[in-house]
């Protein structure tokens, strides 16, 4: 027999990559104080070395399966598959800010602790097998970032945008709780398993189901900027430090896909027939907002945020679909979206050396001519946003359409491609402006070695799993296995 | 049932035929020198040239099975496969976009002075793409060059292109897409009605239900139609040939909008022949105003270029045409058009290039009489005139003879509609050479134009002599596509179930 302790210790070794990431970002807070202004940079090279070791922690755990504290903290394959995004996009997140911060004059060595714990929350989210420790991870994520999006304490727009993010998500997590409440009162439980075998047997026409499951997917949708809820979206990513702005596209976007796939095709599977009307509804819709209001605007920042709201709504169309296509394409989409989406807020923050550069549209005017490698690894990820062969947005896009038509969502599937063609539109100007325009003035730009690997590693990925994507597919499509 | 026969050359050449352009254009990343650039760009086309000897020498015209033919697993997950093969309807294509890859950049070597090395890339990435288009067996592949061909076009327009380039690089880039992406949706459907395969041997064998037929076929439909272009979505083309640079529009005019037909012969028709049938009679209308009225719209016009892009309009409803009479005449006449449109456009446009380097301006009206000048142009393009025209003893008039027998024996009043095309193509074709080389030299800045030097003759000989060849002795491309374009027929009409009531009631109406 083993002591008290033992079993304790034992129930924590599958913890270890959130305990790895967490204790992570209490170091970095303890260092902090010991680090001067001019080295606060190997702070972020710290946070990756924590997020490579949660790495190599999660990839032993590939393909296993076990809970640890009564089934409220699952540890499957499918939160694994999410667990490697999330050090993905945290890690290019941590190499794109490195240098910002001290352009920006922001660089502070809290900044890399938020992120540690924004992606703690994060994995806790994917992992959560119940709607208690859900919320947390949620609330956990949520603080970080709206302290994260505030960071220029001395600009007005950050300021703005963690304050209106901070208001609307505060309203967001009420409705959840509202939701989570009334689901806790129909069925009894918290707990995912034990609320998809309530429904198994359940009534389903009963209304106050139907109303916690809209409940539901209005706060998700908040998260996961779905229109109608995506009001807050163009202004907190204009406002927040790029390299945050970076960040939050990719990764609570993610999390709260991984949130999504997990209470709607697991917990309220057996609602799938109701839930699939409201998710595809709300994927059309999201996409038409997001793709037509990108066509106007003429801030890179803005233009990125409403194409954000256009991708939420390609990863809907797989959440609609369902099945284990519908959730594996799901998967793929959005780490091929949170990859090449940073890689584009990279090229933009590489703009960014003096001023307010690098933020219009027009600002990107001749940077074909001036700067070769950086217009071409932006001329790389529009396409990909486009989702253009033979780039990985493509592979990601084909997935979800793909899902939906078999799942008997045509005419889904083509008002998703016809609303993503107008996205070319968008996508495109940026790429007419680097290369078909004339530079105007000299051009500075940011070549700090953390910025360039980032951009490296997220443009071969993006050529990479263009070319060869089989080997992400079958993570993803063996990843739903905790799932289905 | 068409097989594919593996290569047996020891070399997968298609495969070779695709990437030596890729690997050329990134060897072109590490080299600086313009002069360099240029030489290793036609260098690495010329090798890609040289290897369509072995594939046109070694092809089998006996067989329709696919030849040289590669099959590898690509992504398992989705059961798509890397596979390549050409037949009678491919091979002549993949040849001639090589071919045509030579002397775009030939023609380019002193037009393009601005970022030299990115044209260079992005025409022997096109090359690449172009010839995966032609050479894939797989549904999925064949999307990812047919939509890949896009990214090198429009940078190719967009860059390198006229005054209006910004707004006809979008307008082609948009176009095509949204026909694109419903094909997209149809190659899903394919999938799953096909039973979760994108090879299209496999797919041609497969018996689809009417409604699907009907629905795909329109979604293939939406994609084909942009590309060839047919009437009344066409309009992308003449603003993208206007504002394109020389080598954009050879390629533009040459292959990317025989592209529209293949993917007619290559899927539309064999995978769904009902669905063909019902929608005959609306495509061989299509294709007949068509005809008309690119060949009214080049009469209106004053630009060189753009009446040379209406004329494409009317001789690819010749194609269509041809195509949709589903007999052999049709069928082999619209396919040796194909090839014989791709010679002539690409020698007109490799004509304006040459007189618009020279004389900056494409307004007919600014040329005149300069035929005294310029001896061995006029010469080059009076033969090409006469092969755009389709007078006998060129290649133009044996493709177009067996288009037009083809339409009389599906239905005579297209026929004789079309024949109207005919006869306005030589009108505007002639009085265009009229204008631009015969009598007085008008513009006094034509005094001194310089003659076609040795690199624009060497560029135009080719596309000369083939205009000759296939004009004295076509049955050299005939015995290329016959077998291939009957075994088309054959599978066609066992595979029609439905015999649609509008064929019917025009049957009948015919007393056939």
């Amino acid at each position: 027999m083993s002591s008290p302790i033992q079993e304790i210790l034992k129930s924590m070794t599958p913890l270890a990559p959130e305990i790895i990431v967490i204790a992570g970002g209490l170091l970095v807070l303890i260092l902090d104080f010991f680090t001067d202004k001019q080295y606060k940079g190997y702070l972020g090279w710290f946070s990756l070395g924590c997020l490579s070791l949660a790495a190599v922690a999660s990839h032993g755990m590939v393909g296993t399966t076990s809970s640890v504290f009564s089934g409220t903290f699952l540890i499957d394959p499918f939160s694994t598959y999410f667990k490697f995004v999330f050090y993905s996009a945290c890690g290019l997140g941590i190499l794109v800010s490195i240098n910002y911060l001290k352009d920006e004059n922001i660089y502070r060595g809290e900044y890399y602790a938020l992120m540690l714990f924004a992606t703690s929350g994060m994995m806790l989210m994917a992992s959560a097998g119940d709607l208690i420790t859900l919320y947390l991870g949620l609330e956990l994520m949520a603080l970080s970032i709206y302290v994260l999006a505030g960071f220029m304490r001395g600009s007005n727009r950050s300021n703005e945008a963690a304050i209106k993010y901070l208001l609307l998500g505060a309203f967001s997590s009420g409705i959840m709780l509202y939701g989570m409440s009334l689901l806790y009162g129909i069925t009894g439980t918290t707990n995912l398993g034990a609320i998809l075998q309530f429904l198994h047997t359940a009534d389903l026409a009963n209304p106050v189901l139907m109303l916690a499951m809209i409940m539901l997917v209005v706060s998700f949708g908040f998260k996961v900027a779905a229109a109608p809820f995506h009001m807050w979206v163009p202004d907190v990513y204009e406002g927040a430090p790029t390299s945050v702005t970076a960040f939050m596209s990719a990764g609570p976007k993610v999390a709260g896909f991984a949130v999504l796939l997990r209470v709607f095709l697991y917990a309220l599977q057996p609602l799938h027939g109701q839930s699939t009307a409201i998710l595809a509804g709300l994927a059309v819709l999201t996409m038409a907002v997001g793709n037509i209001m990108a066509l106007s605007q003429t801030n890179i920042k803005r233009m990125l945020a409403y194409s954000s709201i256009a991708h939420a709504g390609y990863a809907l169309v797989g959440l609609a679909a369902g099945g284990p296509d519908g959730a594996a394409s799901v998967m793929l989409y959005v780490c091929i979206y949170a990859l090449m989406n940073m890689g584009a807020f990279g090229v933009v923050i590489m703009l960014r050396k003096a001023g307010e550069r690098g933020e219009d549209i027009s600002d990107f005017a001749g940077l074909g001519k001036t700067n070769k490698t950086a217009a071409f690894l932006m001329l790389i990820f529009m396409f990909s946003l486009t989702g253009i062969p033979p780039t990985a947005g493509f592979i990601g896009k084909f997935y979800i359409f793909q899902s939906a038509v078999q799942s008997g969502l045509v005419w889904l599937a083509v008002v998703g491609v016809l609303l993503s063609s107008i996205s070319a539109y968008f996508y495109l100007r940026v790429i007419m402006v680097m290369y078909m325009k004339e530079p105007v003035g000299s051009f500075e730009i940011s070549r700090a070695p953390s910025l360039a690997l980032a951009l490296a590693v997220s443009a071969s990925f993006v050529l990479y799993i263009g070319i060869l994507p089989s080997q992400l597919l079958d993570f993803a499509k063996a990843s739903i296995a905790g799932l289905m | 049932m068409l097989e594919l026969i593996p290569n047996q050359l020891g070399y997968p050449l298609l495969s070779l035929l695709i990437f030596i352009p890729v690997i050329g254009s990134f060897i072109l990343l590490f080299v600086r020198n313009a002069a360099a650039v240029r030489w290793i760009a036609v260098g690495v086309a010329a090798i890609d040239l040289a290897l369509c000897l072995p594939l046109l020498t070694g092809f089998d015209t006996t067989t329709a099975n696919m030849q040289f033919g590669e099959n590898l697993p690509w992504i398992t997950a989705w059961g798509i496969n890397y596979k390549l093969g050409v037949d009678g309807i491919s091979v002549l294509f993949v040849a001639l976009s090589a071919l045509l890859t030579v002397i775009s950049i030939m023609v380019s070597w002193t037009a393009i002075q601005d970022r030299v090395r990115e044209f260079m890339i992005a025409l022997l990435f096109l090359e690449a793409a172009m010839i995966g288009v032609f050479t894939s067996l797989d549904l999925f592949l064949f999307y990812i060059f047919w939509e890949a061909m896009l990214i090198p076009m429009y940078l190719l327009i967009g860059i390198w292109g006229g005054p209006n380039r910004l707004y006809a690089a979008i307008k082609f880039f948009l176009y095509t897409l949204v026909g694109s992406v419903l094909m997209l949706i149809a190659i899903m459907s394919i999938y799953f009605a096909a039973g979760k395969t994108f090879d299209v041997l496999a797919i041609m064998n497969h018996q689809f239900t009417y409604a699907f037929q009907m629905l795909a076929f329109a979604a293939f439909f939406a994609a084909f139609a942009v590309k060839v272009p047919m009437f009344p979505v066409h309009t992308w083309l003449p603003d993208a040939h206007v504002e394109a640079p020389t080598a954009g529009s050879i390629i533009l005019a040459g292959i990317l909008i025989k592209m529209g037909a293949y993917g007619f012969l290559r899927f539309s028709l064999p995978f769904f022949p009902d669905a063909a049938l019902a929608w005959t009679p609306a495509i061989m209308v299509l294709s007949v105003i068509a005809i008309i009225y690119g060949a009214y719209m080049a009469f209106a016009q004053t630009d060189f270029k753009k009446l040379i892009a209406y004329s494409s309009v009317s001789h690819m409803g010749f194609v269509t045409l041809g195509i949709f009479a589903l007999n052999s005449q049709g069928l082999e006449g619209g396919i040796l058009q194909m090839l014989n449109h791709g010679v002539s456009t690409g020698a007109l446009f490799l004509a304006v290039g040459v007189i618009y380097e020279r004389t900056h301006t494409r307004v007919i009206a600014e040329y005149g009489g300069i035929a005294a000048r310029v001896p061995v142009y006029a010469t080059f393009l009076l033969i090409i005139t006469f092969s755009s025209i389709g007078l006998p003893g060129t290649n133009g008039f044996i493709g177009e003879f067996a288009i037009l027998l083809g339409a009389f024996l599906h239905f005579k009043p297209y026929a004789v509609i079309a024949s109207l095309g005919i006869i306005l193509g030589a009108g505007y074709m002639l009085w265009l050479y009229q204008r631009v080389a015969l009598g007085k030299i008008t513009n006094p800045h034509n005094e001194h134009l310089a003659d076609m030097n040795l690199r624009e003759v060497a560029a135009a000989l080719p596309l000369v002599v083939l205009v000759f060849f296939i004009g004295l002795y076509p049955n050299a491309a005939f015995q290329m596509v016959h077998v291939s374009a009957s075994n088309l027929l054959q599978h066609v009409n066992a595979k029609v179930q439905h015999v649609p009531a509008m064929a019917q009631a025009v049957g009948s109406l015919l007393g056939k």
